[in-house]
């Protein structure tokens, strides 16, 4: 709590403040960093699996098999996300589970699930892009400010 | 051994968002969007295929590959077209993430009923 919010308070508010303070249960940054590292690594090791298959058994080679191989693996956290296993893990992973394109898919999949009650168009449809669309309106901004800066540099000036 | 680098770079990544989230106290989406930006500056610094030879997925998984795919679409069109590629180009390469994230999430929003 910012010290501005905390002078408005009552004393008797401050003091409940300290107290709830240090009942708040402390992060175990050590532990959870631990399950995002093994779990996150679990995913990646996955990926890496589907990306080798992909590049045996179809003509994909090292660059183009990412493609196929994020879309495999969102396939499957959207079926796990929709049976409620997802979740599960996510409670645990943190990060593990939400920085990996599964969390992507997972954030979409659960928003139309779960508004689906709200109709098709409004519900699924309005509703889909809810938690996911932050990421895709921060990467294309910043992809294309990057882009562009890059383009002026490298076509128009003659690189550096 | 790509299968071990792999592994050790996608959990590295992992741990670096959940001390996002941890330490630095942001919100997932928060997290999330960060390592977005953060992907597309180390591909508009060059940095970032170079770790995807060494990682393979272990850097094409996080969503920081997400923020470099765009970006590279952007600039693989911007070499065909001029400066109106960045614009058209930017969705070329992630198409494949993002249109099946939707027909998978709108067929699941079909099937599956919520809990809650």
């Amino acid at each position: 709590m910012s010290d501005k919010k905390k002078k408005k308070l009552t004393p008797i508010q401050q003091q409940y403040q300290d107290f709830a303070l240090k009942r708040e249960p402390k992060r175990q940054l050590l532990k959870n960093c631990l399950y995002a590292f093994f779990v996150g690594g679990g995913i990646c090791l996955v990926g890496q699996g589907i990306t080798q298959f992909y590049i045996h058994f179809f003509d994909f080679n090292e660059k183009t098999a990412g493609n196929p191989t994020s879309a495999t693996l969102i396939f499957l956290s959207v079926i796990m996300t929709g049976l409620g296993f997802y979740d599960h893990i996510a409670q645990k992973a943190g990060a593990g589970t939400l920085i990996p394109v599964t969390g992507f898919a997972n954030a979409m999949s659960s928003a139309a699930i779960e508004h689906r009650s709200e109709g098709y168009v409004l519900g699924v449809g309005g509703n889909m892009f809810k938690l996911a669309g932050s990421v895709i309106v921060f990467g294309v901004f910043s992809a294309f400010v990057i882009a562009l800066i890059k383009v002026i540099f490298t076509k128009y000036l003659g690189g550096f | 051994m790509i299968f071990l680098w792999a592994f050790v770079v996608g959990g590295l990544i992992c741990v670096i968002g959940q001390i996002l989230m941890d330490v630095f106290k942001l919100t997932p989406a928060h997290t999330t969007s960060s390592l977005v930006v953060v992907g597309a500056i180390l591909d508009g610094l060059g940095l970032y295929e170079p770790l995807i030879e060494f990682a393979g997925a272990g850097a094409t998984v996080p969503i920081t590959s997400f923020g470099n795919a765009l970006v590279h679409g952007a600039m693989a069109e911007a070499e065909k077209y001029g400066l109106i590629g960045v614009v058209t180009g930017i969705f070329e390469v992630t198409s494949a993430g993002i249109s099946s994230a939707i027909i998978f999430s709108f067929i699941a929003s079909l099937i599956f009923k919520s809990k809650g």
